[in-house]
C-alpha cells in the first residue's frame, strides 16, 4: 500500500476495528484495518459474504460506531464526532447509493436529486446540476416521482444525488445488485464517467467481478481483514482472484 | 391458524395496546356511569326507603310528586287535628300520628350562612315515635333531649357537625314562612335512618305546637298522618278503611306504596344523568372506533405480505378475516377488562367529589351484573364493528403479493366512496332537520342518529376532501421550512385515507364543542339581549338555584328608600287539561311595568281566575282566548276560561300564567321564587342596592343583583354548564390525539427506510423530529377545520330549532373557535413528541438495512 500526503487522500482508516456482541456470542467483523483512499479515485471493495467490506464502508461513511481505531474523511476524525456533526458530515462531504431504497418516494426525482443541499439550506449550483442530470440522461423525468421510474433510472437519480452536492467522497453500497445488466452498465459507466470527468471520490462496495472492473482499484477482505489488492482490475482477472479466494475460504471452514 | 394469530397479536402489543386504551377510556365511562348512578339510586333508596308507616294519609296531589321537591312550594292542604283522632279510633289502627313537615327551613351555622348543599332542602318536621311500617324508628335521639315547647329544636347528626353549634345554642333559621327569621335553642341531636346520611338536606326537629306555629300558621293541624296498624290487619284493608274518612282533596296511601313512588322518582330523577353520563360514554366509543379502524387498517397494510404468504400457503379468505377479527376480540375483551376496573375508579372519585360537596353517599360502589355484561359487550362489539373492515380487506389481498415487494390493497373506489358517504349525510341531515323542525317524538334520539350519520358521512367523504384542505393548510410549509416542510406536507398526503380518518376522530370532538360553544354564545346573547330589552325593573332578588322564599322579602325590599314597587313571581307545579305544567303566578299588571309582557290576543285580566299562555304554548296545546281549560293545583280542581294570549320572551318563556289568589286558592303556599324591584325615577342605584341589601340580611338564602349582575350570573351558570360539557367532551378529545399519536407512531414504523435514507442524506434528529410534528399539525388542525365547520352547521341548527323557545339570539363565537382551531395545533405539537422522539432515535444503519 502506497502512502499519500494529505491533499490526495479522501479518506482514510488506522487499525479500524468493530466487534458485535459479547463475550461468547463476540463477532469480530473487522480486525483492524488500516487503508487510504485517493481522491479522485474508484475504488472497489470485494469479499465474500460476511467479510466486513459493508461494515467497513458503513462505518467509514459515519453510519456505524467503531469499536476500535480511528476514521477520517478528509482531516476530519470521525469516532469522537457526535451525532449532529456525523449528520453535517454526511450532508456536505458524503454521497450515498444503497443497493435499494434509495429514494424518498414522496419527493419528485428533482427533489430528491437535491436533497441534501435542500436539507442543508445550501443553494443549487445550476450549471453543475444540469450536467450531472444530462450525465445521467434524465433530464425529462426530474418530475416523476419515483414510483413511475425503474430500477435502472431510480439508480441514476441517487447516484444524481450523491454527486450533486460535490461530496468529498461517494460511497455506494452494491449499486447494481437490484439492476438488470443492462441498467447495471448504465450506473456503472455513469459512475466511471464522474471518476475520470469530474475528478469525484468513490467507493463502492460489490461482489460482482464485472463491476468492480470499472474501478481503478480492487480491495478484497477477508475475515475482517484486507488480505489482497489489485490495480486496473479486469473482470477476469477478479474472479480469478475470488476463485482463489473462495477456495481459501472453502478450506478455512472445512478445518 | 389461532397460534399464528396469537403470536403475531403478541408481537405488536404496544400499537394494538394503544388501540385497546381507547376502548379501556370508553368503557370506563360506561362503567363509571352505571355504577355511579346505581349507587347513588341504592344511596337514596337506603335513606328514604322504609320511612313510611303501614298507612298514610296525605294530601292528594295533581299528577305525580317529584323527589327533587326542594324546589317545589308544597302545599297548604291540611289533615284537621279532629281527623287523627277519629283514624286512630278505626278498627285495625293501632295508632295515628299527626305529621308536620316543611321542605324549607334552613339551617344558618355560627357564620350565619346556610348549611345545606346549595338545591337540597332544608327539612322541619314535628317529633313524634310512632313507628315504620317495619317497627323502627325514623329518628333516634343521639344526645341532648326530646325538643319541648316553643323555641327548642334538635337537629340532625350531620347537620349538627357541620354547624359548628353546641347543645344549649340560639340556632338560627331562614323560612320561607310569614315570619323568615326564625330562632331556636339547640337542645338535642338526632340521628336519621341507620346511617345519618340525608343526601346533604338538612333536618330540624321540634315538638308539634311549635312545628304548627312555624309552618302552618298556628292551626291545630297536619301535614300527613302516620297510621300504625294492627298486628292482625293488613295495610291495604286500613288504607281502604281510613279513606271512607276523609275527605276529598286528602288520600290514603300504604307506606309499601310510598316507598315504591319514592324509589321510581329517585330512579327517575337520576336516569337523566345517567343518560347524560352515557351520552359522552358513547362519544367516546364512537371516536374509538375511528382509532381501532385507523390502528387495524395500518396493521393489516403492514402485514399484507404476511397475509398474502398465509394465503398462498393454503389459507382462505374466511381464515384471513378471522384472524383479524380474533385480534379484535382479544383487544376488546383487554380494553373492557381494563376499563371496566378504571371505571371503577371513575366512580369512586365522582363519589368522592360528591362528598366533598356535601353529598356523603354512604356504602361501597353497587356493581350490577347488568353493568359488566355491558362493559363486555360495548367494548367488544366496538372493537369487532371497527375491526371489520380492515378485516375484509385484508382478505382480498391476492396471494401473489407475498412475492412482491410493493403492495398496495385493494381499495374501494373514490365512487362508491363519494356516492355512499354523500347519502349517509344526507340520510343524516334529514334526521336531523325532522328531528329538529317536526314535532317527532324522540327528538333527542332522532337528531343524536342524524348527527351521528353526517359523521359517519364525512368520514367517509374525508379521504376526498382533505387532499385539497391539507394542500391549502400546509401550502406555506415548504415555504417556511424547506424540505422539512415539503416531506411534511407531503407525508400528510401520500395516505388520504389514513390521515381523514385519524383527523375525524378530532374532527367529532371538535364539531361538538363548537356546536355547544355556539349554543352557549347564543345563550348569553339572548339572556343579555331579554335584559336589556324585557326588563325593566333595576334590581332582581332570587335564589341562586331557585329555591323559593318568603313572601316578607319583598314586603321588606318595598319598605327601602327609593322604591317604587316590588314584583313579586311564583311559581308551582300544576296540570292543564292533565297535562303537568309549571304555572307562573304574578299581577300582570304590575309586571308588565318590571318586565315586557305584550298580549297577542286577549289581555292581562286575571281577576276572575283565568289563565294566560304564551304564544307557542298556545299553538301547541291548542288553546285561545276564549277557551276554558281544566286547571288541577294540590287543593282545587275547576275550569277556568284562557283570557289572554302574550308573547313569549326569555324572561317569560310561554307557560300558563294564573294569579296569586288562585294558586293560594290551590292551597299552594304563598312563597316567591323571584321579585323585581321597581326604583323611583332619580332614585341613586347605589343607595337602593345598599338598602335592599340590608333589608334582605336576615335571608342570607337570596340575592339581590342589579341587571349586569344578573345578566353576569345568568351568564356564569351557562358558562359553567359548558365548561362541565367541555370537561367531558375532553375525553373524546384525548381519545382522537391517542388516534394522532398512534396513526403517527405507526407511519414512522411503516416509513423506517426512509427514515433512515434521510438520516444517511444528513437530515438531523431535530429537522427530522419537526418534519413528523408538522406532519402531525396539519392533520391535527385539519380535523379541528373540518370539525369547527361541522360544528357551526349543527350550532346554527340546533338555534334555529329552539329559538322560539329562549334562543332566539344566533351568537357565532368566531374567537372562541379560532382558539379551538389554534389549540388543535397544540394539540398536534403534543401529539407528535413520542412518534417524532421514536423516528429520531432510529438507529440510521439499521433503518437503512430494516427488509
Amino acid at each position: 500500500m502506497t502512502e499519500l500526503d494529505s491533499q490526495s487522500r479522501a479518506a482514510r482508516t488506522v487499525d479500524l476495528a468493530k466487534v458485535y456482541g459479547k463475550g461468547d456470542t463476540q463477532v469480530v467483523a473487522l480486525g483492524g484495518v488500516t487503508v487510504d483512499f485517493a481522491s479522485g479515485q474508484f475504488t472497489a471493495i470485494m469479499g465474500p459474504s460476511g467479510s466486513g467490506k459493508s461494515t467497513l464502508m458503513h462505518c467509514m461513511a459515519a453510519l456505524d460506531s467503531v469499536t476500535r481505531g480511528e476514521v477520517y474523511i478528509g482531516e476530519t476524525e470521525l469516532t469522537r464526532l457526535g451525532d449532529a456533526a456525523l449528520t453535517r458530515l454526511r450532508r456536505d462531504e458524503i454521497g450515498f447509493v444503497f443497493q435499494a431504497f434509495n429514494l424518498v418516494p414522496t419527493l419528485s426525482a428533482r427533489e430528491n436529486i437535491t436533497l441534501p443541499l435542500d436539507i442543508a439550506g445550501r443553494d443549487v449550483d445550476p450549471g453543475w446540476f444540469d450536467t450531472v442530470v444530462s450525465t445521467v440522461g434524465l433530464s425529462d423525468r426530474l418530475g416523476h416521482k419515483p414510483s413511475e421510474l425503474s430500477g435502472g433510472q431510480q439508480q441514476r437519480v441517487a447516484c444524481a444525488r450523491a454527486l450533486v452536492s460535490k461530496p468529498s467522497i461517494v460511497f455506494a453500497d452494491e449499486p447494481t445488485g437490484n439492476l438488470d445488466s443492462r441498467s447495471g452498465t448504465e450506473v456503472l459507466s455513469f459512475l466511471r464517467r464522474s471518476v475520470r470527468e469530474y475528478g469525484q471520490t468513490i467507493v463502492m462496495v460489490t461482489h460482482d467481478p464485472g463491476a468492480a472492473a470499472y474501478a481503478d482499484r480492487v480491495l478484497f477482505l477477508g475475515d475482517g481483514l484486507i488480505v489482497d489488492e489489485m490495480a486496473d482490475p479486469t473482470a477476469d482477472r477478479v474472479l480469478e482472484r475470488m476463485k482463489g479466494f473462495d477456495g481459501l475460504q472453502h478450506t478455512a471452514q472445512a478445518s | 391458524m389461532l397460534r399464528a394469530t396469537l403470536k403475531s397479536l403478541a408481537a405488536r402489543k404496544l400499537r394494538l395496546g394503544m388501540s385497546a386504551f381507547a376502548i379501556v377510556l370508553g368503557v370506563a365511562f360506561v362503567v363509571g356511569s352505571y355504577v355511579f348512578t346505581d349507587t347513588i339510586d341504592k344511596t337514596f333508596d337506603d335513606i328514604f326507603g322504609g320511612l313510611s308507616s303501614d298507612v298514610v294519609v296525605r294530601a292528594d296531589l295533581p299528577g305525580e310528586a317529584g323527589f327533587f321537591s326542594g324546589f317545589d312550594p308544597g302545599t297548604t292542604t291540611t289533615v284537621p287535628a279532629g281527623l287523627v283522632g277519629e283514624i286512630a279510633g278505626l278498627p285495625g289502627v293501632e295508632r295515628a300520628d299527626g305529621e308536620v313537615e316543611s321542605q324549607s327551613l334552613f339551617v344558618l351555622d355560627t357564620e350565619g350562612e346556610p348549611i345545606t348543599t346549595q338545591g337540597a332542602p332544608g327539612v322541619a318536621v314535628n317529633w313524634h315515635d310512632g313507628p315504620t311500617a317495619d317497627g323502627s324508628q325514623v329518628l333516634e335521639l343521639v344526645d341532648g333531649e326530646v325538643p319541648d315547647g316553643a323555641g327548642e329544636v334538635a337537629l340532625d347528626t350531620r347537620t349538627f357537625d357541620r354547624s359548628g353549634y353546641r347543645i344549649g345554642d340560639q340556632v338560627d333559621f331562614v323560612s320561607s314562612g310569614d315570619t323568615p327569621r326564625v330562632s331556636a335553642e339547640l337542645v338535642g341531636v338526632v340521628r336519621f335512618g341507620d346511617s345519618g346520611s340525608l343526601a346533604g338536606a338538612s333536618l330540624s326537629v321540634f315538638d308539634t305546637a311549635t312545628a304548627q306555629q312555624l309552618f302552618l300558621d298556628g292551626r291545630n293541624a297536619f301535614s300527613r298522618v302516620a297510621v300504625t296498624t294492627t298486628d292482625d290487619a293488613s295495610a291495604t284493608e286500613v288504607r281502604d278503611q281510613v279513606a271512607q274518612v276523609l275527605p276529598d282533596g286528602l288520600e290514603s296511601v300504604t307506606g309499601a306504596e310510598v316507598d315504591e313512588q319514592t324509589a321510581s322518582a329517585i330512579e327517575e330523577g337520576l336516569s337523566f344523568f345517567n343518560t347524560f353520563l352515557l351520552v359522552f360514554a358513547a362519544i367516546a366509543l364512537f371516536v374509538g372506533v375511528f382509532l381501532i379502524l385507523n390502528t387495524f387498517s395500518i396493521l393489516v397494510a403492514q402485514r399484507s405480505q404476511e397475509m398474502a404468504l398465509l394465503r398462498a400457503l393454503g389459507a382462505g379468505r374466511r381464515q384471513v378475516t378471522r384472524s383479524v377479527l380474533v385480534e379484535a376480540v382479544v383487544v376488546g375483551l383487554v380494553g373492557s377488562t381494563v376499563g371496566l376496573a378504571l371505571g371503577l375508579g371513575v366512580a369512586q372519585l365522582l363519589k368522592v367529589l360528591f362528598g366533598a360537596f356535601g353529598l356523603e353517599l354512604g356504602g361501597g360502589l353497587v356493581v350490577l351484573p347488568r353493568t359488566i355484561v355491558v362493559a363486555y359487550a360495548v367494548g367488544v362489539l366496538v372493537t369487532m364493528v371497527a375491526a371489520f373492515v380492515p378485516a375484509r380487506r385484508a382478505a382480498r389481498v391476492p396471494p401473489v403479493a407475498a412475492m412482491r415487494d410493493d403492495v398496495v390493497l385493494p381499495e374501494s373506489s373514490r365512487q362508491t366512496r363519494t356516492g355512499v358517504g354523500s347519502v349517509i349525510i344526507a340520510g343524516g341531515a334529514a334526521a336531523m332537520l325532522v328531528g329538529l323542525f317536526t314535532g317527532v317524538g324522540n327528538a333527542a334520539l332522532v337528531v343524536g342518529l342524524g348527527i351521528l350519520a353526517v359523521f359517519v358521512g364525512v368520514a367517509m367523504l374525508a379521504p376526498i376532501i382533505s387532499v385539497p384542505v391539507i394542500r391549502v393548510l400546509a401550502g406555506w410549509y415548504p415555504k417556511a421550512f424547506g424540505t422539512v416542510g415539503r416531506l411534511a406536507r407531503e407525508n400528510a398526503l401520500r395516505n388520504p385515507r389514513r390521515t381523514a380518518a385519524t383527523a375525524s376522530a378530532l374532527m367529532i370532538g371538535m364539531a361538538l364543542v363548537s356546536a355547544i360553544s355556539i349554543v352557549g354564545a347564543s345563550a348569553n346573547a339572548t339572556v343579555d339581549r331579554a335584559l336589556d330589552d324585557g326588563v325593566r325593573a333595576q334590581f332582581v332578588i332570587s335564589n341562586a338555584v331557585g329555591q323559593p322564599f318568603s313572601p316578607d322579602v319583598a314586603r321588606q325590599a318595598a319598605q327601602v328608600d327609593g322604591v317604587a314597587e316590588t314584583v313579586s313571581v311564583r311559581a308551582a307545579p300544576g296540570q292543564v287539561d292533565g297535562r303537568t305544567v309549571y304555572l307562573q303566578a304574578f299581577d300582570p299588571e304590575a309586571f308588565s311595568r318590571a318586565a315586557e309582557l305584550e298580549f297577542v290576543d286577549g289581555d292581562g285580566d286575571l281577576g276572575g281566575g283565568g289563565v294566560l299562555v304564551g304564544e307557542d304554548t298556545a299553538e301547541s296545546d291548542g288553546v285561545a282566548v276564549g277557551d276554558e281549560v281544566r286547571l288541577s293545583l294540590p287543593g282545587s280542581d275547576e275550569t277556568v276560561p284562557v283570557v289572554g294570549v302574550y308573547t313569549q320572551s326569555p324572561v317569560l318563556s310561554g307557560g300558563y300564567v294564573v294569579s296569586q289568589q288562585t294558586l293560594a286558592e290551590g292551597a299552594v303556599p304563598p312563597v316567591d321564587s323571584l321579585v323585581y324591584v321597581v326604583t323611583e325615577d332619580g332614585a341613586d342605584p347605589a343607595a337602593v342596592q345598599n338598602g335592599l341589601d340590608e333589608a334582605t340580611a336576615d335571608v342570607p338564602t337570596v340575592t339581590v343583583q342589579d341587571q349586569e349582575a344578573y345578566k353576569q350570573q345568568s351568564r356564569d351558570q351557562v358558562n359553567q354548564l359548558l365548561s362541565l360539557v367541555y370537561a367531558l367532551l375532553g375525553l373524546a378529545v384525548l381519545i382522537a390525539i391517542l388516534g394522532i399519536v398512534n396513526t403517527l407512531a405507526l407511519s414512522v414504523m411503516e416509513r423506517t427506510r426512509e427514515v433512515g435514507l434521510l438520516r444517511a442524506v444528513g437530515l438531523s434528529r431535530r429537522q427530522l423530529r419537526r418534519t413528523v410534528r408538522l406532519e402531525s399539525i396539519v392533520i391535527a388542525v385539519l380535523g379541528a377545520v373540518l370539525g369547527v365547520a361541522l360544528g357551526v352547521v349543527f350550532g346554527i341548527a340546533l338555534q334555529q330549532a329552539v329559538s322560539g323557545q329562549g334562543l332566539e339570539v344566533l351568537a357565532l363565537p368566531a374567537g372562541r373557535l379560532a382558539v379551538f382551531v389554534v389549540l388543535a395545533g397544540v394539540v398536534g405539537v403534543l401529539a407528535a413528541v413520542w412518534p417524532a422522539r421514536r423516528a429520531a432515535k432510529l438507529d440510521v444503519l439499521r433503518a437503512i438495512t430494516t427488509e
